[in-house]
């Protein structure tokens, strides 16, 4: 005992200098109240073994106190190594077990968590504790680590509400608590709904002329909706921030780079409804595939879209490594599902991943011909917008396979690639790559490059050399799988993977409802919060598997739910009993993201330019942002803005340069694409108000559809009717059509007053004015329009 | 009308933090968090909770300015004197010293390290005998009211790297800014202005650029992202209204946008909606508030003297300097300057002097203008780059010039006011200027004594981020008590 003690005090002194204390389990408040029936381990007390203990005495064995580990059940019931007679847990019999009894313990020196941790249980958790010990303290496998099966539909009282399997599982979670489903959302709602949900974009106000006046058949719909290509891009849009896409390299002057062909191909294989496993296994492994031809070589550009130093100084090795690290966490995330990056420096100090796990996770991915910093080595071209491996795109690619990439006429790539550029070297080797498209993407492996454990993490601290692998306690790699990205992908589908199917499904969820079914999507390890419906996700799960992974059907089959196409009124008592609607007893109303509220705009107003693919463009952006931030240097250093067309593509396509991304954009959540984000989140700013009011782009959107309407000669009260039909996707309430008719009034009287501010007023934008048309009922019209996309509906799914 | 929504953000403030508490507060503490923070917005989602608005302890410092030299600094031409290198102009950099420690690609190829001295000479100035380079003459005037640090170390040898460790804690830039931090942890002290704002100018030497990742909210709500703040036409992004339209209007057009939200509120019953149109209000507040605190016309003309003849051209760092004074004044709780030009990798001796021309005075100005405004003892203002240089030169080496390579072993910083102890030189380097021979301070030792502070704890300002608690010191760092009073 004395020696666990000594060496517990020599542990805390050096607390600053270790991480163990700044991981921490979701400890779930609503947990706090009352002590169940039977304690679960997963669900009651591994959340608060892993919040309070396990840093201590779990996977990581360099951080390992007096030997004793609690994370697994055999080393927990064994005899503790300091004290042969004493064991931490004995089950049945709490006052035996010296876990319990430290718990316990009023001394400071023998009290567990130790005090200095800054970690101490509530009175609840103890006695959940003592009951799970007095109970057997039985453990159970981390739910995540056991494959999901299709549990047998629950038995339900409200069977009248049901839809599909969906609802069965919703709803036996719901009757639990006392609630119920809402009734279903009214037409024009639910149409708006799916059509945020499928194509990113509102429905137009032919659609619903063409949908009002009859039952909503939603099969029928969804064919139309998922055949519409709009569809891959709204998918695009989060496996964009995923992939940590985008169109500068990512360090300091931060040139340009051509990955988009990727984007376009992402596009094209959604709305090919590419199964997921090959989506997936292109990505990884395309090159590698004995089929593979230019678009599965394309697909691997994936993992290529990582930050890049152009560096002047950067140490070569330090940045290759940091390469093959932000592929090995970015698979961990998007794909597992789990925290790897914990890894990367010791042990796992909660999931069960070693260190050396971790390395040869990376070994994976530490093949690749590539170089921490490629101008630094002889031979090569400066600033290339394409490092090595690298494919070349020709127009005859473009013909034939490659069909789907969006080629822009030379003129605009040389122009791309050399805007900014004074004379000089950088300016003749970008001048030599610019007559033909080149992408990053993964290519003949470097065989000579074995992979090393690194200690602590650090590049040039290599230990023992080790080969590709993967984490053990997921699903161990099958003998006869080739070690390479190819049988790493063939590991991520086996049948028996038991996160691949899940980690997707669940985020295939959270855009649908605004949060996943486990609410932390990249994190499904012991930190991670509990699936708050883990029935639910495991059917929907093996069902995806059994459909071949077939991504439509599984975004149809949750929208064929009752759970879905519910209303989203929050009724007072509901609020009350689920102020969070984890059990979803109503709608979850949602803020749309940056890119759908441009693409509202764009589409309601009749600006949108629907082009898919191509290069990024510069819409309207506050001036001086990029002049302000740069050397000087680099063909990004002035934003040279886009004019006609190209100021009216879709959110998805406007430019990300890393280090300065567009405002607008960052001010409604987006990401900048530094590294894998597989959630956004959806804050409510001042400064979003801001840009709704005063953005160019809602501004000149308004404008335009003012002018359109009135165009058509009908009475103005039609118009603005008109308006809000277009931009809200249903007809305005007598109240509130009063209510925008009295704002035009008061801009109308103001205009007329003073022409020329109204003349002013209609300045705004590059697309022609209408000037035919009177500019006092214009400028009204517009403001009202511009009140219109400041609403709160407006830019929200409901 | 207004005065409802107020009632209401206080109501949704208070329940939507009562939900977040999890540990235990005293009344005190949970007393002054009743007051409402509009422009703290409403954070739907993520999976943050701690503590919001909460002092660990009593703060010595309200407000930070940064005074952030983009590009790093000579410390051996302005705070760190080594009349050693002139004695050994042109000598190789001994092995005995250099230890084999990596440098950057761009000397790593150089077959000779010859050392450079100064081109400037250095005196001694004030109570602790600070060596200060002639430079720097109006910082060597403030000598006693600012502490120098000689001995800051870093782990990044390139500027992307450094700089984004500086002001996240991390390399990779994911991660938040430090004013980020200070926002999620204190909040703003004034409810029309954000708690984060930046200030960017250059300078004439050899620039890096800046990211707007750099004042980045990472994992934390978008209400803590830094706010680029200019003094032009258009303080803030889309602050300004369209041409053509007239306060009265914009005002009215907000009365029936709140109509409207109610109705779809009284529908709904989503309270997100009445937290919308407390957003729109603040907005239109803003639109006040920022230019008034922005308007240095009303600025009295020996303050402009005070500052340098730059600080009348918007968009200088002088102006800037003056600015960050008006904001801090006004409760912004961090103010970021950005002054680049600093990585003088050649032609050192005639860069380096109009860089240092550019910020000398004005940072020294501010220092006596918060001072004689009362307002430094709770102001914390720092100064200093992301590395310091080598001391031996970079390219040729002549009588006349000289460049410096990046040096992350050691670099010289200083901070004034706001709890640190004044008239100070701590910390020291070996006699070539290359090792750190006493008090190092590392980047996280650094960030945990800012936050000390302010009265914030480094290991207990966390976020929770997909089941990992994060914080600005990442996982190391200790308060270096010396520097503080």
């Amino acid at each position: 005992m004395i020696g666990v003690l000594v060496r517990m005090k020599v542990l805390l002194g050096l607390l600053p200098g270790i991480c163990l204390l700044l991981w921490a389990c979701d400890g779930e408040s609503n947990r706090e109240h009352s002590i169940p029936e039977t304690i679960s381990y997963n669900l009651h007390i591994r959340p608060i073994l892993s919040e309070n203990c396990f840093a201590c005495h779990g996977p990581d064995a360099n951080k390992r106190e007096a030997g004793l580990r609690l994370d697994r059940e055999e080393d927990a019931l064994s005899a503790l190594k300091e004290q042969p007679d004493r064991h931490a847990l004995v089950p049945g019999n709490p006052d035996a077990s010296e876990a319990y009894q430290r718990i316990l313990s009023t001394d400071k020196n023998e009290r567990m968590p130790p005090p200095p941790s800054n970690l101490s249980l509530t009175d609840n958790q103890i006695q959940l504790i003592k009951k799970w010990i007095r109970q057997g303290a039985e453990y159970e496998p981390h739910w995540a680590f056991v494959p999901p099966r299709k549990a047998v539909l629950p038995d339900i009282e409200s069977k009248d509400w049901v839809q599909n399997e969906v609802d069965y599982f919703v709803l036996a979670a719901m009757e639990e608590a006392g609630l119920n489903l809402n009734e279903p959302a009214d037409k024009s709602s639910l149409i708006r709904r799916v059509y945020f949900d499928v194509l990113g974009l509102p429905p137009n106000a032919e659609d619903l002329d063409r949908l009002a006046g009859k039952d909503l058949n939603l099969d029928a719909l969804l064919d139309t909706l998922f055949a519409n290509p709009a569809y891959g891009e709204k998918m695009a849009v989060h496996w964009m921030d995923l992939s940590r896409y985008a169109d500068s390299h990512g360090y300091q002057d931060d040139y340009y780079r051509t990955q988009w062909p990727w984007r376009d191909w992402v596009i094209h294989a959604f709305n090919q409804n590419l199964p997921y496993d090959r989506f997936i296994t292109w990505q990884l492994a395309g090159d590698l595939l004995p089929e593979a031809g230019k678009e599965q070589l394309l697909a691997t550009a994936f993992n290529r879209n990582h930050k890049i130093t152009e560096e002047s100084g950067a140490i070569d090795e330090e940045y290759r490594v940091m390469y093959a690290v932000d592929r090995t966490n970015t698979l961990g995330k998007a794909l597992l599902g789990m925290t790897l990056e914990c890894a990367q420096c010791h042990d796992h100090k909660y999931d069960p991943i070693s260190q050396k796990e971790y390395y040869q996770t990376f070994a994976f991915f530490n093949t690749v011909a590539e170089w921490g910093i490629e101008e630094a080595s002889p031979g090569f071209s400066k600033k290339s917008p394409a490092k090595v491996p690298l494919m070349e795109i020709g127009e005859e690619d473009v013909k034939d396979i490659l069909h789907f990439v969006n080629l822009p006429d030379s003129a605009r790539r040389v122009q791309a690639l050399l805007a900014n550029m004074g004379k000089g070297t950088n300016y003749n080797s970008l001048l030599a790559e610019a007559d033909v498209l080149k992408v990053s993407v993964m290519g003949e492996p470097d065989s000579a490059r074995r992979t090393f454990l690194l200690d602590r993490g650090m590049y040039d601290a290599p230990k023992e050399a080790v080969e590709p692998g993967i984490p053990k306690a997921i699903l161990p790699f099958p003998d006869h799988l080739p070690k390479n990205r190819l049988g790493l992908s063939k590991w991520l589908f086996d049948s028996e993977n038991p996160l691949t199917a899940r980690v997707f499904v669940n985020r295939i969820w959270q855009e649908l409802f605004g949060k996943g079914l486990v609410a932390t999507p990249g994190d499904f390890g012991m930190q991670g919060n509990l699936p708050v419906n883990q029935p639910l996700l495991d059917w929907l799960a093996v069902d995806f598997i059994e459909s071949g992974w077939d991504v439509q059907g599984l975004i149809r089959k949750i929208m064929q739910s009752a759970t879905y196409q519910q209303s989203s009124v929050v009724p007072p008592e509901k609020f009350e009993k689920d102020p969070g609607n984890r059990l979803l007893s109503r709608f979850p109303r949602q803020r749309l993201p940056a890119e759908a509220i441009r693409d509202l705009v764009l589409a309601s107003s009749g600006l949108l330019h629907r082009e898919i693919g191509g290069p990024s463009v510069k819409p309207y952006q506050p001036e001086g942002l990029w002049e302000a931030a740069t050397s000087g240097r680099g063909n990004l250093s002035r934003y040279l803005q886009d004019s006609g067309k190209y100021l009216y593509r879709r959110g998805l396509y406007t430019f990300i340069k890393r280090t300065v991304p567009p405002p607008s954009m960052m001010i409604f959540d987006a990401s900048n694409r530094d590294a894998c984000e597989v959630e956004r989140l959806q804050t409510n700013t001042p400064l979003q108000a801001l840009v709704m009011m005063n953005d160019p782009v809602v501004l000149e959107a308004s404008r335009v559809l003012a002018e359109k309407l009135l165009e058509t000669g009908s009475p103005t009260p039609n118009l603005i009717r008109a308006a809000f039909y277009r931009i809200l996707g249903r007809k305005a309430e007598k109240e509130e059509f009063q209510i925008l008719l009295a704002n035009y009034d008061s801009f109308y009287s103001g205009y007329s007053e003073e022409p020329e501010r109204a003349d002013t007023m209609l300045s705004v934008g590059e697309y022609p004015r209408k000037d035919s048309l009177p500019v006092v009922e214009r400028a009204a019209l517009m403001q009202v329009i511009s009140l219109m996309y400041n609403l709160e509906e407006t830019i929200t799914k409901s | 009308m207004e005065k409802e929504i107020l009632d209401h953000r206080l109501h949704i403030n208070r329940r939507h933090f009562l939900s977040k508490l999890s540990l235990g507060l005293g009344s005190a503490a949970l007393g002054s968090l009743m007051i409402p923070d509009l422009f703290r917005g409403n954070e739907l989602s993520g999976d943050g909770g701690g503590q919001l608005g909460i002092p660990h302890f009593a703060p010595k410092a309200k407000r930070v300015i940064y005074l952030f030299q983009n590009g790093a600094p000579s410390q051996l031409e302005s705070f760190d004197y080594k009349p050693k290198l002139r004695e050994m102009w042109g000598e190789e950099l001994p092995e005995s010293i250099r230890m084999g420690q990596r440098l950057t690609g761009m000397t790593s190829s150089q077959n000779s390290f010859p050392l450079v001295g100064s081109f400037s000479d250095f005196q001694q100035y004030g109570e602790a005998r600070a060596w200060i380079s002639d430079l720097f003459p109006h910082t060597a005037g403030i000598v006693d009211d600012i502490c120098i640090i000689k001995s800051m170390h870093t782990e990044a040898i390139n500027h992307d790297p450094a700089l984004t460790f500086f002001q996240t804690g991390a390399q990779q830039g994911n991660r938040p800014s430090m004013g980020s931090w200070l926002s999620y942890g204190l909040g703003s002290e004034n409810s029309n202005l954000p708690a984060f704002t930046v200030l960017l100018s250059k300078g004439k030497g050899n620039g890096q650029g800046v990211y707007s990742k750099l004042w980045n909210n990472g994992f934390l709500p978008a209400t803590h992202q830094g706010v680029q703040f200019s003094n032009g036409e258009d303080p803030v992004l889309y602050l300004n209204d369209p041409n053509g339209m007239r306060a009265a209007e914009r005002r009215k057009m907000l009365d029936h946008l709140a109509a409207l939200n109610q109705i779809s509120f009284e529908k709904s019953g989503d309270p997100e909606i009445q937290a919308k149109i407390a957003q729109y209000e603040m907005a239109y507040r803003m639109q006040t508030a920022v230019p008034e605190a922005t308007d240095l016309s009303r600025e009295p003309e020996h303050v402009f003297e005070m500052y340098g003849e730059d600080s009348r051209k918007p968009g200088t760092f002088a102006a800037n300097c003056l600015l960050a004074r008006k904001l801090s004044e006004s409760g912004v709780r961090f103010v970021q300057l950005y002054h680049q030009g600093w990585d003088q990798h050649g032609n050192l001796p005639s860069e380096m002097a109009l860089q240092a021309k550019d910020v000398d005075q004005p940072s020294a100005a501010l220092v006596k203008d918060l001072k004689q405004r009362g307002l430094l003892d709770e102001t914390l203002v720092i100064w200093g780059g992301e590395f310091g240089r080598t001391n031996y030169s970079q390219g040729k080496l002549t009588k006349e010039n000289y460049g410096r390579d990046h040096h992350p072993r050691c670099f010289s910083i200083w901070m004034a006011g706001g709890g640190v102890k004044p008239g100070m030189v701590y910390g020291a380097t070996d006699e070539f200027g290359y090792n750190i021979t006493e008090n190092p301070v590392h980047v996280h030792d650094f960030q945990a004594t800012v936050l000390h502070l302010l009265g914030l704890d480094h290991e207990r300002l966390i976020y929770r981020h997909l089941g990992r608690k994060f914080r600005l010191t990442d996982v190391s760092g200790s308060v270096v008590p010396a520097l503080l009073t």
